[in-house]
């Protein structure tokens, strides 16, 4: 500062005042959130950071991870004997739907080879377990204990026993971060069973979905369950996801369609990460779409 | 340096290892998954907010911003979500530390908690405007626990500080 002409002295120089560094950190924090969510240019810088903070992350870790086993040591012999039963009934049903399955498989394979179709590619899955729900509580988003080192890759869905739960959005070495189907940013192509319409699965936040730009008076109401399309190429086809709780066509143009999620989205521990399919083939460039007929009927 | 200005005790003077081990164990303590417990306290902060009070010529904005970051990528939040918070309160804890240097450590908690609250509003706002939802208001339960957790961690902070140098039974203070 200078007063009447005169430098401070040299000893008393604190650098710049308070209020100028508070302009440029802040100035540098706006840039650098919207270089991150606007952009997502820092998923590098991130990476790279998450490396040597994770030691002591595993450090920290460590009471949650005291805390969860111990739980699992303490479950009393009946729990688990309750859970044993439960578990072999299922196996019962699921045995005698998997042999089913099987005959359905080989019998699909033959009607598509009959037919002349592409056969479909299995998909290759992990099993993880749900660490725990990511801290941010801004966003509905969970830690996986399986990571880039076990193949896990963004954008792979995540499924549990009943239906679809979200979607890989970030691999770290030894653990991913899984975007659940509530969040608000997190928007899947769907299709109603009972007669395919196609609609788009956004989250609201509450724990509750939303399927946007369906018009009013389209074929669509409560009761009916929604499944993947796999339009997006990224999602299997038919993995379930939704009920559709409430339609309200008192709108402008689109149904206002309430659904609820038909896997334990936030509660599920054991889930499972299913593998990319085989990129879907290129568009067709619009001589293409000219020439060939429209056999199909549009909904 | 005196526990308060009112105090006339005369404290060792906060070694740097000291200071930057305790902002490491804070963020030790941040990184524990607590998953959506509401008013889980946010021990960076409270600890930042210690040491801008109590060394503003050594602990800043500088540290706030280093630390934020580091905070946010552990957290899984936007990148500088938590930088730009702890800038804001380090900026507010330095400019008050003058003053609040007089008060105990229960009036000092009183100064602090406007500055927890408007961190943490900072955050909200910066996330609702990138298009989050409202985590809703128990998310402001934080900055109470914080504020409540004052005067324990102002004691245990200073410890080290208390040891006398060498005994010495004439010392006059």
């Amino acid at each position: 500062m200078t007063l009447a002409g005169h430098q401070a002295p040299p000893i008393f120089n604190r650098g710049p005042a308070p209020l100028v560094r508070l302009l440029v950190f802040v100035s540098l924090c706006l840039a650098i959130l919207v270089a991150d969510l606007r952009f997502r240019y820092l998923e590098v810088l991130r990476q790279g950071l998450s490396v040597a903070t994770y030691p002591l992350q595993m450090a920290a870790a460590t009471p949650a991870d005291f805390v969860r086993n111990a739980s699992v040591y303490f479950a009393t012999l009946v729990k688990v004997q309750l859970e044993n039963a439960e578990l072999r009934r299922q196996q019962l049903g699921t045995g005698d739907r998997l042999l089913r399955y099987a005959q359905l498989e080989r019998e699909n394979a033959q009607l598509r080879s009959l037919l002349e179709m592409s056969q479909r590619v299995g998909v290759r899955s992990i099993a993880a377990d749900v660490l725990y729900d990511a801290p941010d509580p801004f966003s509905r988003k969970v830690i996986l204990d399986r990571g880039a080192q076990q193949g896990v890759e963004t954008g792979l869905a995540v499924v549990d026993a009943a239906g679809l739960l979200g979607q890989v959005t970030r691999v770290y070495p030894i653990q991913a971060e899984v975007t659940l189907l509530t969040d608000r940013e997190q928007a899947i192509p769907v299709q109603v069973v009972r007669n395919g319409l196609r609609g788009v699965l956004f989250g609201t936040g509450q724990g509750r979905l939303e399927v946007r730009f369906i018009i009013a008076t389209a074929d669509i109401q409560p009761g009916d369950t929604l499944v993947t399309s796999g339009l997006d190429g990224v999602f299997v086809p038919g993995l379930p996801v939704a009920e559709i709780e409430s339609v309200d066509r008192d709108t402008d143009a689109f149904a206002r369609i309430l659904c609820r999620p038909l896997a334990g989205v936030e509660r599920s521990t054991q889930v499972l990460v299913l593998g990319r399919l085989a990129l879907p083939p290129p568009r067709p460039t619009a001589e293409q779409e000219v020439a060939a007929p429209s056999t199909r009927t549009k909904r | 340096m005196q526990p308060t200005n009112r105090s006339s005790r005369i404290l060792l003077p906060a070694r740097l290892w000291f200071i930057h081990l305790s902002l490491l164990v804070a963020l030790g303590l941040v990184y524990v998954p607590t998953g959506r417990l509401p008013g889980v306290p946010d021990w960076l902060a409270l600890v930042l907010a210690f040491w801008c009070i109590r060394e503003p010529l050594r602990i800043g904005m500088g540290a706030g911003f280093f630390f934020g970051l580091l905070v946010d990528i552990g957290q899984g939040a936007a990148m500088g979500q938590h930088a730009l918070a702890y800038v804001v309160l380090a900026y507010l804890a330095n400019g008050l530390a003058r003053r609040l240097m007089w008060f105990t450590a229960l009036q000092q908690a009183l100064h602090v908690l406007p500055m927890f609250l408007v961190a943490q509003t900072l955050m909200v706002v910066v996330r609702l405007i990138a298009g989050a939802e409202f985590p809703g208001w128990s998310y402001f339960l934080s900055s109470f626990t914080s504020v409540l957790l004052w005067l324990p961690m102002t004691y245990l902070l200073l410890l080290p500080q208390y040891q006398p140098v060498e005994r010495d039974d004439n010392r006059p203070i």
